[in-house]
């Protein structure tokens, strides 16, 4: 019991380190002591967190422009993280990626990527690669509601079908592809039925709730990792932030976030956890300042790690 | 010694690295029982089996990108490209993926992909089926570019983009590949080089690549018989380009030609010509001619097709012209 509350424990500190980590981004960014843009994924935790608890430390993901919190949910070191939103040397990509291009090879983490739909096809291929080397390892793609219209997304789900591959596709629909409604963008708003048309089981889930995601997830991953091939799962979520910096949220109206809160997935899973004597609320305010303190670390970190030396400007375009 | 085509010694290189290591795999359209269009794989699927020889359907952009997923897991994909034209499907895949990922995660991606992209124009097949679109890819850094022109280079070359740790887009020519040679294939590891003197000369500079270096060579023999000695350079890799030995070979005729089959603006033509006035404008003779292709689409008609491209003929042309300034 000790062990099964324990990881419940540490899954829900991950959320809130997301979402610490994420709301600090965005006051930095928007503050201008951070230059660019970023995509940040407050309201949206429980569908990254739930997917790392179910998925196996040796399955790979792939991941999207809003990838911190899958990136955090794998393990990654926010200090490097957080260096690399800085443009600092100490930053996962060394400065060179930015806030959507961070990978942590070792973690199998295998990156954000900048091309909405880009890296649908490269997690079949890592599951083609899985297949084909007779390993029982999964390949975890994370996409959101935008990308189910990219041509990567049916060209890549028919051949995953075709060919049984150990690749699940978690797509986060949080409603808006960046400000266009999914029934602006969709003649049809059920995405799992297009899973259901290449052959591959498609299944639509509440994205909010950790227990659900994480349900889910295991089932399919169970099934794709013993050669019954991929699935397709739709995970119901809201992001609470805007789409990017500077995002002025004139799509959608105030009263529409504010349900949204109310059914967010911190909310939901503390809920849960004092109900179930598993922490109480003091557990709970200690839990948030040790995720503070770790976050402004990461800041301290970021601000007092160099700039890459303009000498290394050219070093690794090719291997 | 023996006869050998240049698919033959395509299939033979990507034969001998599959047996050799299992890491390496096709991926294309047709390339199963069919063999390819152009019937470069043929044989391959009854010698290595489906898991290794992956007929793919019609989905260029997203099969590039499944293979550019097995790379940076460890394989080592061969993708064949039907006809050059269609890779503007993966254009994404190539320019925005396997390009960038070595460069922007830190060094970690390593992304050792071949993408065999069949060019060209001379059969008639039209101007979505006849198409040179290299020059795009030597625009972006990370992607490394090469065309071979022999059917040694291209058993060797083939074997060293195999065995490169970054991708390699590797541009066929169609009037190429049923042109045979006498040589011997000699398996190995050697590293994809640059630019090749295939003769020494010291009246005139000739730069080309793919089948026009055919042509050129034909050419140079016509010209040496009139008396002109021509240093004759096959470029090899379009991309990182290996300038040195052009210069040099530029700095001791005084006077060059480059010929190369792409619309005339902004291509490889273009690049050389801008680097030779940059590094070497006081040695020069005579302006730099280009020999190109004019900026239009590839007819289907033979005889418009013909007039869009340089020859052995047009090359002895512009020599002579050259050679009288």
């Amino acid at each position: 019991m000790k062990e099964i509350n324990d990881k419940l424990i540490d899954d829900y500190t991950t959320m809130l380190l997301i979402r610490c980590f994420e709301e600090t981004v965005d006051e930095l960014f928007t503050t201008g002591v951070v230059a660019g843009t970023v995509h940040t994924c407050v309201g949206q935790e429980a569908v990254a967190v739930g997917a790392s608890s179910a998925l196996q430390k040796t399955d790979v993901v792939t991941s999207n422009h809003r990838g911190h919190g899958h990136f955090i949910a794998k393990g990654g070191d926010i200090r490097r993280m957080m260096a690399e939103m800085f443009g600092k040397a100490d930053g996962y990509s060394g400065g060179r990626g930015g806030s959507q291009l961070m990978a942590d090879y070792k973690l199998g983490f295998m990156g954000g990527n900048g091309i909405v739909g880009g890296s649908i096809p490269l997690a079949a291929g890592m599951a083609l690669r899985f297949k084909q080397q007779k390993k029982s390892n999964i390949a975890a793609c994370f996409i959101g509601d935008g990308s189910v219209n990219q041509g990567t997304f049916h060209e890549t789900l028919n051949m995953a079908a075709l060919w049984k591959l150990p690749v699940l596709f978690l797509c986060e629909n949080n409603l808006y592809a960046m400000s266009t409604p999914v029934a602006e963008g969709n003649a049809n708003t059920d995405f799992a039925v297009r899973a259901a048309s290449y052959g591959m089981p498609g299944v639509s889930v509440d994205g909010n709730d950790f227990f659900t995601v994480k349900e889910t997830i295991r089932g399919y991953a169970g099934l794709a990792r013993s050669g019954e091939g991929p699935a397709f799962i739709e995970f119901k979520t809201y992001r609470f932030s805007g789409h990017s910096r500077g995002d002025q949220r004139l799509y959608r109206t105030r009263e529409e976030e504010n349900t949204w809160k109310k059914k967010g997935p911190l909310l939901r899973m503390k809920k849960y956890l004092i109900q179930n004597d598993v922490i109480t609320e003091d557990d709970d305010r200690k839990i948030k300042i040790s995720v503070r303190k770790k976050v402004q670390e990461a800041v301290k970190f970021s601000k007092a790690s160099p700039y890459p030396d303009k000498e290394t400007l050219l070093e690794g375009v090719y291997a | 010694m023996t006869m050998v085509s240049y698919s033959e010694a395509i299939r033979q290189a990507m034969t001998d690295c599959m047996k050799q290591d299992p890491d390496v795999f096709l991926m294309g359209e047709d390339i199963g029982v069919y063999g390819g269009a152009f019937g470069v794989s043929r044989g391959m699927l009854a010698q290595f089996g489906p898991e290794r020889v992956i007929n793919t359907p019609l989905s260029e952009g997203s099969f590039v990108g499944m293979a550019i997923g097995a790379a940076l897991t460890g394989g080592r994909p061969i993708v064949e490209i039907m006809f050059m034209d269609f890779i503007t499907l993966a254009v994404d895949q190539l320019v925005n993926q396997a390009a960038k990922l070595h460069y922007v995660y830190g060094k970690q991606a390593r992304c050792p992909l071949v993408i065999r992209a069949v060019g060209g124009a001379g059969r008639n097949y039209g101007p979505t089926h006849s198409q040179n679109l290299e020059a795009w890819f030597c625009h972006t850094p990370g992607l490394k570019v090469v065309a071979p022109s022999s059917v040694e280079d291209a058993y060797t070359m083939m074997q060293e983009a195999i065995y490169d740790d970054n991708p390699v887009i590797f541009l066929e020519h169609k009037l190429l590949y049923p042109i045979k040679e006498d040589c011997i294939l000699k398996p190995g590891k050697t590293k994809l080089a640059g630019s090749k003197r295939l003769q020494k000369g010291g009246d005139i500079t000739i730069v080309s690549y793919s089948y026009m270096t055919y042509e050129a060579r034909a050419a140079v023999q016509i010209l040496q018989k009139q008396g002109i000695s021509v240093d004759l350079i096959d470029l090899r890799t379009l991309h990182p380009l290996d300038e040195t030995i052009i210069l040099e070979s530029v700095k001791n005729t005084g006077k060059v030609l480059i010929v190369a089959e792409e619309p005339r603006s902004c291509g490889i033509s273009a690049e050389i010509s801008s680097r030779i006035f940059e590094q070497v404008y006081d040695y020069i003779d005579a302006p730099v001619h280009r020999l190109t292709l004019p900026d239009v689409p590839i007819s289907a008609s033979p005889s418009l097709e013909k007039a869009a491209m340089p020859d052995r003929a047009a090359i002895v042309r512009a020599v002579h012209e050259l050679c009288s300034k």
